[in-house]
């Protein structure tokens, strides 16, 4: 049928960078030189450059195409990504002392290649991993087999200050106490995988696995055309369907919520995507009343039941007559209608006994002991300084081992001892004396690097990968996960609120 | 998953579940997007047509019209200078009812509703709101006051035509439009109430060249005066303006209008949304309030007294406000019938 053209036809597609004429890998030895001309990664595992083996064709695709690119180009194309982010209000706030501003987490366009064996390694790791941790969550607010047969000291757990008293003999459904986990990896020298640390509580940075992708076909179509990644787009619906498989008993249609502390936490994009991503509500304290322990949300219509909750909050602050009486954010109430079964909680109360720094050092053991199996991701050596044993080696190995309070998250109070000055170490072993329990130490890894688009050129720069796992009938890993790097030059620190940034993590198919 | 395929997305339960939290942030949203193009307009009009006897803008109008003659006392030195009441109305963080203000309560609002509301929505009002917030007085001189304005005026627009295309029809939408149109009938009222000092009952003042200038001002600043010229070519008397503004059936802005909307837009959340029993007391006033135009002449109400009558109405206005907030965002919520009686 013929129409009238009114409008001039449209431009002509934007010129491909050089890039998408990239040649076939194999004929681009000498490309390669190009924007890695500087390259240079002494010393550590590349994701990228140095495997030791043959590249695989994948891998070696995105170099030669990358290497076509120029370097004005790229950071013209980073410009226009940050400024989008900004534009888009994928920010998380930092709050001063008189003002809330807006940061976005810087992105970096080089992309973080996983190759199918890779990925199926890290699949299965963490399956198993997160199968341990339910089982002795499980465990210790049950029988407590585990502390009965001597595997971990008693006392570090029921100690332990982010054990709940509140969740001794709850049952929850399908026996499931971690619902949503990050775990989070790294690769030593040799490139092998290791777990630095579990996230069980309310592990973030998810949305950004997937805005990141976003942003990568937007602004590198000529980087990602034809490669078999794998889509990170199902999260949202199988988050929902986590939530809704463990939904109280006989609810026949759950109604899931997402519980934000609101529009003030840092998180609050996070919060927002994923609400959107399962079409759930965001709700806040104040949206959520409890009536005869059962928990209800405020709508127009009135009050409507809530059976499944996605918490982002804290266990302190989910309830004040639970636990501190003083938050503003909690549902007075919610605890108890958890405890009877009315409504589930995810993840459940008293997970970050699991994820705790001095409990990591017994994953290996406890994960023989209940699946009887060898755990197939490493973990790094650690000394539990709560044990003489472990404090001596670590006062006696200050300046070789990072030294860590078993307590904070996000790279806190943590000592680096090769960095550290004499001074440094000084202070931190007076800390350390002061309180040994509070702390753990672990040797230096020598993260891998990824190439980085820096002030100076595409230089090395620390990563690590949190990939994410979720819970419900069955443990589901999402593939790809945040690729998170430590901007400064050296640094091993990739935390967001210590100046990392983050990467698109690509997982191939084949 | 449930049935998408249906006409009216509330006839599924479960979907009729807009928290209240959301209902009040879109209302609002609204509210204040409408109330910084209406400032915007205002300023814009007064700078060029509002003169003093002297022949200078007459600013001290703007504060008559919003009520905010106190207001600025308590932070301004009177009597009152064009710079100090730009300060006041663009840049003042103190005072409420400043575009910085205002665009922070616009911003406050999105970032509540965001999980509802269109990407391309927040992303415009996340622009928006933070060069407002930023906006300095040299920014304001730089540009001229009317360069300000009409770029407020544009991205209010742009706003409302980025929701109309893009925002989700359902309970969000029928909120949103609640507040826009409630804070459009109290605009025209106090655009109106401008002028009544001019106007005593008894009508005795005259159409001199002077009030005839200051009424197309007034219809100028609610973007009326081309349409009016359309309907009266001959005379522009005080009722003319007026009954124009008040109780004219076409004119977007007019307090009638605006009314039907409110009517119709609680109509479709009593019908759509099964909230009958709450939206028909409020639908009762919208009634009431819709008599007490259409039952007089622009010539009667003025001759009763105009600014009584537009008080009155503005009165109305923020009853039914209350109302509206007290019945779907309650302090205690109460359990609804159909709840208590089905067990979960």
């Amino acid at each position: 049928m013929n129409r009238p053209v009114l409008q001039s036809p449209s431009p002509a597609p934007v010129s491909t960078s050089p890039a998408s004429a990239a040649p076939a890998s194999g004929a681009s030895a000498k490309s390669a030189a190009g924007m890695f001309a500087a390259y240079d990664t002494p010393d550590f595992f590349c994701e990228l450059m140095n495997r030791t083996d043959v590249l695989p064709p994948s891998l070696q695709t995105v170099r030669d195409r990358l290497a076509g690119f120029d370097l004005a180009e790229l950071r013209h194309r980073t410009n226009t990504a940050e400024a989008q982010l900004y534009r888009l209000g994928i920010t998380f706030t930092v709050y001063s002392d008189r003002e809330a501003i807006d940061r976005i987490l810087p992105f970096d366009m080089i992309p973080r290649v996983l190759t199918a064996a890779e990925w199926d390694h890290i699949d299965r790791g963490v399956q198993q991993r997160v199968k341990a941790l339910n089982l002795f969550l499980r465990d210790i607010y049950h029988e407590r087999h585990v502390l009965r047969d001597g595997i971990i000291p008693a006392g570090l757990v029921l100690n332990n200050p982010n054990y709940c008293e509140a969740m001794v003999g709850v049952r929850v459904p399908g026996d499931v106490y971690v619902h949503i986990n990050g775990t989070d990896l790294i690769r030593d020298r040799s490139g092998r995988f290791m777990v630095l640390e579990d996230n069980a509580r309310t592990p973030s940075g998810v949305s950004y696995v997937i805005e990141n992708r976003h942003m990568m076909l937007r602004l590198m179509p000529d980087l990602a055309s034809g490669m078999p990644l794998r889509s990170v787009e199902e999260y949202g619906l199988k988050l929902h369907q986590t939530l809704c498989e463990v939904a109280p008993e006989g609810v026949s249609d759950p109604q899931v919520v997402l519980f934000s502390p609101g529009i003030y936490n840092s998180a609050y994009f996070e919060h927002v995507f994923l609400a959107r991503e399962m079409g759930v509500p965001l709700v806040e304290g104040r949206d959520l009343i409890v009536e005869n322990h059962r928990v209800y949300m405020r709508t127009v219509a009135g009050l409507r039941p809530v059976h499944s909750i996605y918490r982002r909050l804290n266990d302190e602050f989910l309830d004040p007559l639970a636990f501190n009486p003083d938050s503003m954010l909690g549902v007075p109430g919610l605890v108890e209608a958890y405890r009877r079964g009315n409504v589930t909680l995810a993840n459940a109360l008293g997970t970050g006994v699991a994820d705790d720094k001095a409990v990591y050092a017994y994953m290996p053991r406890l994960i023989r002991y209940y699946l009887g199996e060898d755990p197939i991701l490493d973990s790094v050596q650690t000394n539990i300084c709560a044990e003489e044993e472990g404090l001596a080696y670590t006062l006696a190995n200050m300046d070789k081992l990072v030294i860590k309070p078993v307590g904070e998250s996000g790279g806190y109070g943590l000592l680096i001892g090769s960095q550290a000055t004499q001074t440094e170490l000084d202070e931190f072993r007076a800390k350390l004396l002061e309180d040994p329990s509070n702390y753990i130490s672990q040797p230096v890894i020598d993260l891998s690097v990824s190439p980085t688009l820096c002030p100076s050129g595409v230089e090395a720069r620390h990563v690590d990968l949190r990939p994410f796992a979720l819970t419900g009938h069955n443990t589901w890993v999402l593939p790809g996960g945040l690729s998170r790097v430590a901007l400064r030059k050296g640094s091993l620190v990739v935390n967001s609120s210590q100046g990392g940034g983050s990467k698109d993590t690509w997982v191939m198919a084949r | 998953m449930t049935q998408t395929s249906t006409r009216f997305p509330a006839m599924l339960a479960n979907l009729n579940m807009l928290l209240s939290r959301y209902g009040e942030s879109m209302m609002w949203l609204a509210r204040y997007m409408e109330r910084i193009e209406n400032l915007a307009r205002l300023l814009e009009v007064t700078e060029a047509f509002v003169r003093n006897p002297d022949g200078s803008p007459g600013w001290d109008s703007i504060l008559q019209i919003n009520s905010d003659e106190e207001r600025y006392a308590a932070i301004y030195p009177l009597p009152a200078t064009e710079e100090n009441i730009l300060a006041f109305y663009i840049t003042e963080s103190a005072n409420p009812t400043s575009i910085r203000a205002m665009a922070h309560m616009v911003r406050e609002n999105a970032r509540s509703a965001r999980p509802l509301i269109s990407t391309e929505m927040w992303m415009q009002l996340n622009v928006f709101t933070r060069s407002m917030m930023e906006l300095s007085t040299p920014d304001i001189r730089r540009n001229g006051l009317s360069g300000l304005c009409n770029r407020l005026k544009q991205d209010c627009q742009t706003h409302f035509g980025v929701t109309e295309g893009t925002l989700y029809r359902d309970q969000a939408w029928l909120f949103y439009l609640l507040g826009k149109y409630l804070e459009r009938s109290d605009q025209i009222t106090r655009l109106i109430d401008i002028r009544y000092h001019t106007l005593l009952p008894g009508g005795e003042t005259s159409g001199s060249q002077m009030d005839i200038t200051q009424w197309g001002s007034v219809l100028r600043s609610a973007a009326a005066y081309h349409a009016f010229r359309r309907l009266q070519p001959v005379t522009t008397t005080p009722a003319n303006v007026v009954g124009f503004l008040l109780k004219n059936e076409g004119f977007p802005r007019s307090l009638m209008l605006n009314l039907r909307q409110v009517d119709n837009t609680l109509n479709a959340l009593s019908t759509h949304y099964n909230l009958r029993h709450q939206c028909s007391p409020l639908q009762e006033r919208i009634i009431n309030l819709r008599a007490t135009l259409e039952d007089q002449t622009a010539e009667d109400i003025i001759s009763r007294g105009l600014h009584e009558y537009m008080t009155y109405i503005q009165d109305q206005l923020a009853a039914l406000q209350a109302e509206v907030s007290v019945t779907f965002w309650p302090a205690a919520p109460v359990m609804t019938r159909e709840e208590t009686l089905t067990p979960q």
